[in-house]
């Protein structure tokens, strides 16, 4: 799927992130609630991994060889399913289904119902030890597949996340890959006003991994990032990408109000005339 | 798959002549402790499956897991003191195709980690087993913070989990090979102290389907756990008295099987559950939801009444929360008598 000519091409990836992007408001506007801040900001990077770095089969979602991809910041879940819907794992009518009764895009993935869902998430703070396990298992069993793991800035208040940051490092677990939408904003405010998280770089680094501080923005960047982390040995490669909360929109940007507030039809709009702008430029 | 074998063959799990087995003083001789019964299960199953990976949070000498853990070095993993990490880590293996069991205090791995395993293993319906041990008040000197009395209705609760209490060694013994063909999450309650054996040599465990020791045509008594000890003491106590008190070991708390649990209500005047647990949400709550919708019948339940323990040797904890054959007499006979009045 990925690593063709065409796939490397960063304006082939920046039109993408586009569409992505685009296809996130439509769905969100459409179900009339949801994230649409977190979404955007992790849209880059996200692109990247699904339409460059990682092996995936969208024909055969549970193929051994595959990489993983675990959403812990599960309510981004209209990103998830924007790059799955594109990648071909299901009908891309789906998308305005989202949070609607009998959907399988529930208000946060549910692997049970929606194929190419690793597992189940939506509850802060749980992806990075089940990324974890599973690179572990990986390990075991000789599958030489990478697992890769979003968690959110503000989601790093949880406790759970430090527990993993120790095991991922323990086990030396070079097959994983974090990466951190450091978009600076939750809920409730700026997370320094909240609960401050710096120096996230020396934090990672002094619980045992790799850190590359990056502008989560530019995909050169993002593709380099993932590019080293694959070859670090010996310990987890954490991906700190300094984000823009709702990027992409201008009056989204930067906007602790968008965290869990879908676009209005006047909004998506406004959004689409931008967002389509670039598209075509 | 659980639901699909409970029906079948319940008949042929009874036997006809009440089982008289060897009942040793709780803690003393004969029995041994379930967590003991698991170590060696573990071992077994290990040799056998290669997919079987274990995990602990910093308690394998006490959890029995660390037998597996000298045998299998490179299939185990200690997570350190963090349950919420270690359910989250055993998910990630099961998810990679492995058959996790993750085990640590039954306090620390129901309580401390219980949202994890809602979202991460139940709402998924993860392959994970989560065994723990040190349940119940015969945790006994370290205190309350350390007994679960309340891990049964946390299970319980959860979509897609099963939860099995056995009763002794032999069914421990069972209840992890029967676990281990079972695809789903699964709660294992295994507890600290030594029990006496109960169950018959010959005896095979299947989820879903009750032991009957004996039905009753005055009282019959659904137990788990330790309590099925207990409850054959009182059994033998009543029949003393004149009382036809029947023992069912309903280790499979969920699902219940439904079918004895009926027929017993059917057949007696009175039913008393009992458990080392809280009265409110497992065993004796299982049994009241289903027979006050399918069949109300006066049920007595047997167990710590809203209240936490505390610290004491384990037999002295027993009598202090009315968990011993003398007060589940009291309770029949004050029951029988009443209705007759």
């Amino acid at each position: 799927m990925s690593q063709t000519a065409a796939s490397r091409d960063i304006g082939f990836l920046k039109k993408q992130a586009n569409i992505v992007r685009i296809d996130i408001l439509k769905m969100l506007a459409e179900a009339g609630s949801g994230h649409t801040g977190g979404s955007l900001s992790a849209a880059d990077i996200v692109t990247a991994l699904y339409f460059y770095k990682m092996r995936h089969n969208p024909k055969d979602p549970a193929w051994k060889d595959r990489d993983r991809f675990i959403l812990s910041k599960g309510h981004a879940a209209p990103l998830l399913y924007a790059v799955l819907a594109i990648s071909g794992y299901f009908d891309k009518s789906l998308l305005m289904t989202l949070r609607k009764i009998g959907s399988p895009l529930q208000g946060h993935p549910c692997s049970k119902l929606l194929p190419g869902v690793e597992v189940s998430t939506g509850s802060l703070g749980q992806g990075l030890s089940v990324a974890n396990g599973i690179a572990i298992g990986l390990n075991m069993s000789g599958i030489n597949s990478r697992v890769y793991c979003m968690l959110g800035d503000g989601e790093t208040q949880e406790g759970q996340v430090w527990e993993a940051a120790m095991t991922a490092s323990h086990y030396r677990l070079d097959n994983l890959c974090a990466i951190i939408d450091n978009n600076g904003l939750q809920i409730d405010g700026p997370c320094c006003d909240v609960m401050g998280l710096e120096p996230i770089v020396k934090k990672w680094e002094a619980f045992g991994w790799h850190v590359i501080d990056i502008d989560g923005h530019d995909m050169k960047s993002i593709l380099n990032a993932l590019d080293e982390a694959e070859k670090v040995k010996g310990k987890p490669t954490m991906i700190v990408a300094r984000t823009v909360k709702g990027k992409g929109v201008s009056f989204f940007e930067g906007k602790v109000k968008y965290h869990g507030l879908a676009p209005t039809q006047e909004e998506l709009e406004r959004a689409l005339m931008e967002l389509e702008d670039i598209d075509n430029g | 798959m659980g639901e699909k074998i409970q029906k079948s063959k319940i008949k042929s799990q009874k036997l006809a002549p009440p089982h008289n087995p060897p009942l040793s003083k709780g803690g003393s001789g004969g029995g041994v402790a379930t967590r003991d019964a698991y170590g060696e299960a573990l071992l077994e199953l290990g040799r056998k499956r290669e997919d079987v990976v274990v995990l602990d949070a910093d308690l394998s000498a006490s959890t029995k897991t660390g037998t597996f853990a000298k045998a299998f070095p490179e299939r185990f993993f200690n997570i350190g003191v963090s349950e919420q990490d270690l359910i989250g880590t055993a998910s990630g293996l099961s998810l990679a195709g492995k058959l996790p069991f993750a085990s640590t205090f039954a306090v620390f791995e129901t309580g401390r980690a219980w949202e994890q395993i809602r979202q991460t293993i139940s709402y998924s319906n993860l392959n994970v087993k989560l065994v723990a041990t040190h349940s119940g008040i015969t945790v006994a000197e370290d205190g309350a913070s350390h007994q679960a009395v309340e891990d049964i209705a946390l299970m319980r609760v959860l979509p897609n989990m099963t939860v099995i209490v056995p009763a002794d060694g032999i069914e421990t013994k069972q209840v992890i090979s029967a676990i281990s063909e079972h695809y789903g999450p699964v709660y294992v309650r295994l507890g600290r102290s030594k029990v006496p054996v109960v169950m018959p040599e010959d005896y095979r465990f299947s989820i879903g389907k009750a032991y009957t020791f004996h039905i009753g045509k005055d009282v019959n008594i659904i137990a788990a756990g330790i309590m099925v000890s207990v409850a054959l003491k009182a059994m033998s106590i009543l029949k003393d008295r004149g009382i036809d008190a029947g023992v069912i070991n309903m280790s499979s708390v969920k699902p219940l099987d439904n079918d004895t649990v009926l027929e017993a209500a059917k057949v007696s005047r009175l039913i008393v559950t009992a458990e080392e647990h809280s009265v409110i949400g497992g065993l004796g709550g299982a049994v009241c939801e289903f027979l006050a919708e399918e069949y109300p019948v006066p049920v007595k339940r047997i167990g710590l009444r809203d209240t936490f323990g505390c610290s004491g040797p384990s037999d002295e904890l027993m009598k202090l929360y009315g968990l011993t054959p003398e007060n589940i007499v009291q309770v029949v006979e004050e029951s029988l008598l009443g209705r007759q009045k």
